[in-house]
């Protein structure tokens, strides 16, 4: 089945404790895809992000991750099928440098990228290896969190909201980093709530709501439907 | 005789050599707590019976096995390492969600019953353990007299504190160990099976104690309350450290051990409260502690 997506979601509802967050989320992502998730702040999309991770309490529903069922998997062991995550606050650890940081994700397979490799794509990595993480802007320490999931050779990433927060030049280059990514075959799932921003770099775009999934927009199609998204983010 | 500060130097040395190998059960002790706290953010108040544990193991080996001492430094921190792992996942894993009371209170509990086993099997008054042949005997180093195994007993400690400080601080699973401390479920989304560590890292904490307890089995009597004796005074030391920090614990084991020696040389109705007093300083001045970082 060559056309069968690398991930899909159906029917993904998710609970914080009592808090019922996600109602039912459906998508999929075809390999090599850069594919968004777009909605207003509280619409559901990290959730669904921590949701495929195993991060949250509780799930219900599919999530099937090149056609194996991932859904009741503990976060490591969905890990090791092949999916990384780098999360919105980044997750640098202040207690490691640079270097740890980055070596710190195991390689779960073939095909990761080389630390000399990384070190091109982000020569400002290399300059501060021995810093502590956090004492890194907020740009080289949003490159750091990405450097280190393209180390274990994990070929769906998962990035949410990798712009938040940083000045446009840094933006720019963040934009660059995820085409370089995708023309390495990488395949990436991007939580974004910039959609000028997503679409200078997606393929497609799911808009989601109150924990759903309500439309989907073809990256060609963007500009026909820039009155409804702009209903659908509230911009 | 040589006087320092009016003291007889042997007596003063004397003293400080107490406090020194004190402290290094101190270090010892707090050390394995600092990483339990850190990694599992539970107050493992069994830590002090399971020093004890450390012992009776020691002492268990050369009486039913007739196992020595040096092999019991190497085999009763595993075996009660072992204990250790089962502990946790019976019992403290079940808490990880809930208030530090909880665990306070069940690591509290299993140290009763511990404590409370052994004196049913062996009584409370305590039971010999000798000194090793190739420890005993002392050196006279001019200002003082050294008992070797006093020597060893600090030497063996601080060795096994600068190993676990260069695994923790300088190799990758101490990487591992100290980003879960941070953020456990951010490094499980990274393929490490966290829970695993957590075990393991309870387990390593519980064998420092009883590796510490083989130390201790030839100079105190190797009794139920002897973890006990200890383990009051080595929260104190965690506090005055900074919980957590496994640098602090390290450098306030020895250095309040030196402390409490040197006090018992000036003022020794002060020996027994004198940590206390330093804790409380501490707490007022620097509640984080002195090594710690405020969250």
């Amino acid at each position: 089945m060559a056309d069968a997506p690398m991930l899909q979601v159906s029917n993904l509802e998710s609970w914080y404790g009592e808090s019922h967050i996600l109602h039912g989320v459906d998508f999929n992502v075809q390999e090599g895809e850069v594919v968004t998730l777009l909605g207003r702040n509280g619409a559901g999309k990290t959730t669904t992000m921590k949701s495929i991770m195993g991060l949250v309490g509780r799930r219900a529903g599919s999530i099937r991750f090149k056609g194996e069922e991932i859904v009741g998997l503990r976060p490591d062991l969905v890990a090791r099928r092949g999916i990384a995550f780098c999360p919105e606050e980044r997750g640098i650890f202040a207690s490691l440098d640079v270097t740890e940081n980055l070596m710190l994700p195991p390689r779960i397979a073939e095909g990761g990228l080389d630390i000399e490799r990384i070190y091109t794509l982000f020569p400002n990595l290399q300059e501060r290896a021995r810093s502590p993480g956090t004492k890194l802007s907020g740009g080289e320490q949003q490159m750091l969190a990405i450097a280190r999931i393209l180390r274990t050779g994990a070929r769906l990433l998962l990035l949410d909201e990798p712009t938040e927060g940083l000045a446009p030049v840094i933006v720019q280059q963040i934009g660059r980093t995820i085409r370089e990514i995708k023309a390495l075959g990488f395949t990436v799932l991007l939580v974004e709530q910039n959609f000028r921003f997503a679409a200078t770099v997606a393929d497609r775009h799911y808009v989601m709501e109150h924990g759903r999934v309500i439309d989907m927009i073809p990256n060609a199609e963007l500009e026909q439907n820039m009155t409804k998204l702009h209903e659908y983010l509230g911009v | 005789m040589m006087m320092i500060l009016g003291i007889p130097a042997p007596l003063l040395f004397g003293q400080l050599m107490l406090g020194v190998v004190n402290g290094a059960f101190y270090a010892l002790l707090s050390l394995g707590l600092a990483i339990i706290f850190g990694m599992l953010n539970i107050v493992n108040f069994a830590h002090g019976a399971l020093f004890m544990l450390g012992a009776f193991t020691s002492w268990g080996l050369l009486n039913y096995a007739g196992i020595g001492y040096w092999w019991a430094l190497l085999l009763a921190p595993l075996i009660v390492g072992a204990f250790g792992v089962v502990l946790e996942r019976l019992f403290i894993s079940k808490l990880y969600k809930l208030d530090h009371l909880y665990g306070l209170l069940l690591t509290f509990g299993i140290a009763l019953i511990l404590e409370g086993l052994v004196r049913n099997y062996y009584g409370s008054s305590g039971l010999p353990y000798r000194i090793p042949a190739e420890l005993q005997g002392a050196q006279d180093l001019g200002f003082m007299i050294m008992p070797n195994y006093r020597g060893w007993v600090v030497l063996a400690a601080l060795v096994m504190c600068l190993i676990t400080w260069i695994v923790i601080e300088k190799t990758s699973i101490g990487a591992k160990l100290r980003a879960a401390t941070e953020n456990a479920p951010l490094v499980q989304s990274f393929g490490i099976n966290v829970p695993r560590m957590i075990t393991l890292t309870y387990g390593a904490g519980v064998a420092l104690a009883a590796f510490a307890g083989v130390l201790a089995a030839p100079i105190y009597s190797v009794n139920p309350g002897m973890g006990a004796n200890f383990i009051i005074v080595v929260f104190a030391v965690v506090v005055i450290g900074g919980m957590g920090s496994i640098l602090g614990s390290i450098i306030t084991g020895f250095g309040l051990g030196i402390v409490e020696g040197l006090t018992r040389v000036f003022y020794p109705e002060g020996s027994a409260t004198v940590i206390f007093v330093v804790m409380v300083i501490v707490l007022l001045a620097r509640p984080a502690g002195l090594f710690g970082r405020a969250h």
